[in-house]
């Protein structure tokens, strides 16, 4: 699409203090602020992580009451998957997507604005939750009925926080949709799109394709807690069972809104450091393409115990497992361009092959989990949990991680601290291995998940799980030192900091200069 | 930005807040889908009356224990089997009575959801009258006694010696 666009008057000038954060509608603040508070509430979550392992470190119960247990562990997920992966994915959009498709900012720059100010709301909506009378919601991030149909105040703002928060992630993902599509600079056709605009493209679509939907499902749970509706209710002719089959219409496609945009960071990492275009860009784009529309087909292979005729739990079994053959394609394609490239291995870079290493251990304990029979043993259990957090931390947030380190020298124009960088990323990856792997141990012996205690010959393992987390929580504080360090007192860093770097954000100077692109490059 | 870039966005905003819109009443359409799904593949159909096979063969070579459960959850209701549990072999035709009382000066109406133990029984148990497939209304102080009507299915597996039918009232709102 040929767009000519005029360039009126500089105002690189604008609010200071405070007022430039609230009233910001730049992509690079709005950018900046998702991140932030993503971290923010990634410590609120890690925090309550630690509450959970610090229970579960000797049998028997010591810290937690059981109801506050549940209350942590219920919004520990809640917390990491709304509070912390999605929004630190669309920070890194709002940062990234202008730039690498050359446009001058976001297509709703004040839309952009309010999508990021809803977030602090229904973050504290879910805090304050903790201190109101009956405490936080209790019956698992799920909320699955009749739990979630009991409970007090707590769970009422748990369903406002995720209608904010659903509404948020709405106005963004149009936001980037519409710039990918309409904004991109001349000659950028979109089989010339970075990799992480695509699959950005591919998980906004997602997005406005199922949080419409949870909206509905925490609505319906709303009014049959409050306005004497029977959607779950099976006293009033309503069956808990089909809110689990309507979440989780939602909840499938949720895990690959949370993964989708990590392929397309370690996409961007693995040929940067490889010095070699990504191998297999097209069959990429394909398969990114194919694991989003086989995610919204898959949903009742978290309801195998639930109650399921034969022939379903045969479709969703053999379903879910097609996934594996998508995703195989992808890690075929890194690995592929690694081989025989010239590779070095900065931050950025290990946390890629970290990625694609633990990630991989994750997708295969899911292909597992897949299969019927032993998903009926292992419902429920510590292998369920070693398997999303092989996913979710070593995959979602360490491909964060490595697109942190990757751009934070174009974000600020210096660089880190490369020694501590890399101590954060060994430190990672051994104390998550140590708090998670032990987990499939657990959950094959049969130990459940969201129980304060356990049987004693499950006393080790947890004891080395619980250390593990410690261990991990802390090296996060690291991060955090790392990142704050780099601002104030970093080295100059060059513009284009990485010699293997072909995208168009490193053909502006470091730091992004507050308007980039006004002018639109033009792709050759 | 020019003017028609920004024409451009703003159609294509309004498409996906319409598309999010759909997406939202789709969530609402999936409960009449999934009630109809059920309908259509025979799940989850305990409040309906079964068909009658009237070549069931009774199996006189085998004898099912069945224990009779009633519980009521919110409602000042008293609710009973006038039998705890009976014997029958499979195939026989058997009609079992209940028994609810309004302890409270007020009408009430409930209903009565089903529940069996173990679980596969709804496929081989056959009720041909329940008292579940309506709602009661019972004035003050009014007591009702309401039978059951089933058969069960020959079919049922041979290592299965006693089975539990429970019942559980829940009240419904006035209106309903």
């Amino acid at each position: 699409m040929a767009v000519v666009q005029d360039v009126h008057g500089h105002h690189d000038h604008h609010p200071s203090g405070i007022m430039r954060w609230v009233m910001t509608t730049n992509h690079k603040d709005i950018g900046t602020l998702y991140l932030w508070f993503s971290f923010a509430m990634f410590l609120v979550g890690g925090f309550l992580a630690m509450g959970i392992r610090a229970e579960l470190f000797m049998p028997g119960i010591q810290i937690l009451e059981p109801e506050l247990f549940n209350s942590f562990t219920t919004l520990h997920g809640l917390i990491m998957v709304f509070g912390a992966i999605m929004p630190a994915f669309v920070g890194l959009a709002n940062w990234q997507v202008p730039m690498m498709i050359g446009a001058p900012d976001m297509a709703f720059a004040r839309m952009n604005n309010w999508s990021f100010w809803l977030l602090p709301v229904a973050g504290m909506l879910l805090i304050s939750s903790f201190f109101v009378p009956g405490g936080a919601a209790a019956g698992g991030w799920t909320f699955y009925p009749p739990l979630s149909a009991q409970g007090g105040l707590g769970v009422d703002m748990m369903i406002f926080a995720i209608h904010i928060l659903g509404a948020s992630s709405i106005m963004g993902a149009i936001n980037i949709i519409t710039t990918i599509l309409n904004m991109r600079a001349p000659g950028m056709t979109l089989m010339k799109m970075p990799m992480f605009v695509w699959t950005w493209l591919i998980t906004a679509y997602l997005l406005v394709l199922v949080m419409p939907v949870l909206a509905g499902t925490v609505t319906m749970l709303l009014t049959d807690r409050h306005f004497g509706t029977s959607f779950f209710n099976a006293a009033g002719g309503g069956d808990p069972v089909l809110f689990q089959h309507i979440f989780w219409f939602f909840g499938h496609p949720e895990v690959y809104i949370m993964i989708l945009p990590a392929f397309g960071i370690v996409s961007e990492i693995v040929p940067t450091f490889s010095r070699k275009p990504l191998f297999g860009y097209a069959s990429m784009v394909y398969a990114t393409a194919s694991i989003a529309i086989l995610s919204c087909i898959v949903w009742a292979h978290h309801m195998f115990t639930a109650g399921m005729p034969t022939v379903g739990q045969l479709f969703f079994m053999y379903a879910t497992m097609l996934i594996a053959v998508p995703t195989g394609v992808k890690v075929f394609n890194w690995t592929a361009t690694m081989w025989r490239g010239s590779l070095t291995f900065e931050t950025p870079m290990l946390f890629a092959i970290g990625f694609i290493f633990l990630f991989v251990i994750g997708g295969f304990s899911g292909v597992i989990c897949a299969i019927v029979p032993i998903d009926i043993q292992v419902q429920d259990t510590y292998y369920v949990i070693a398997h999303f957090h092989y996913v979710l931390v070593s995959g979602a947030l360490f491909a964060i991680f490595g697109g942190v380190y990757y751009w934070l020298p174009k974000w600020c124009g210096r660089m880190y601290d490369v020694k501590l960088a890399n101590m954060h990323f060994w430190l990672s990856m051994i104390f998550f291995n140590v708090a998670f792997f032990v987990q499939h141990f657990l959950g094959l012996a049969g130990m459940p998940r969201r129980i304060p205690d356990y049987s004693l010959q499950f006393a080790d393992f947890n004891m080395i799980s619980s250390i593990g987390a410690f261990g991990f929580g802390l090296s996060q504080i690291l991060f955090l030192y790392i990142v704050i360090k780099c601002i104030r007192s970093g080295e100059k860093a060059a513009d284009k900091p990485w010699e293997g770097a072909n995208t168009l954000e490193w053909t502006l100077p470091s730091p992004a200069p507050y308007h980039s692109f006004e002018t639109p490059p033009v792709i050759k | 930005m020019t003017q028609s870039v920004t024409n451009i966005n703003v159609t294509m905003l309004k498409k996906l807040l319409i598309f999010s819109a759909i997406m939202f009443g789709f969530g609402y359409a999936l409960v009449p889908m999934y009630e109809k799904f059920c309908e259509v593949t025979g799940i989850n159909n305990l409040l309906q009356p079964n068909a009658v096979d009237k070549n069931i063969k009774v199996d006189m070579s085998r004898t099912i224990a069945i224990e009779l459960d009633a519980n009521v959850r919110g409602m000042p209701w008293q609710f009973k089997p006038l039998q705890s549990s009976v014997k029958i072999h499979p195939g026989e035709s058997i009609e079992v009575m209940y028994e609810i009382r309004n302890m409270s000066d007020q009408e009430f109406t409930g209903q009565a959801i089903p529940s069996y133990s173990p679980r596969f029984l709804e496929k081989y148990l056959k009720k041909f009258e329940c008292f579940c497939f309506t709602k009661q209304v019972l004035k003050p102080g009014e007591v009702r006694q309401m039978p059951v009507k089933f058969v069960i299915d020959p079919e049922i597996p041979v290592d299965v010696n006693t089975v539990t039918i429970s019942y559980t009232f829940f009240a419904l709102q006035p209106g309903k």
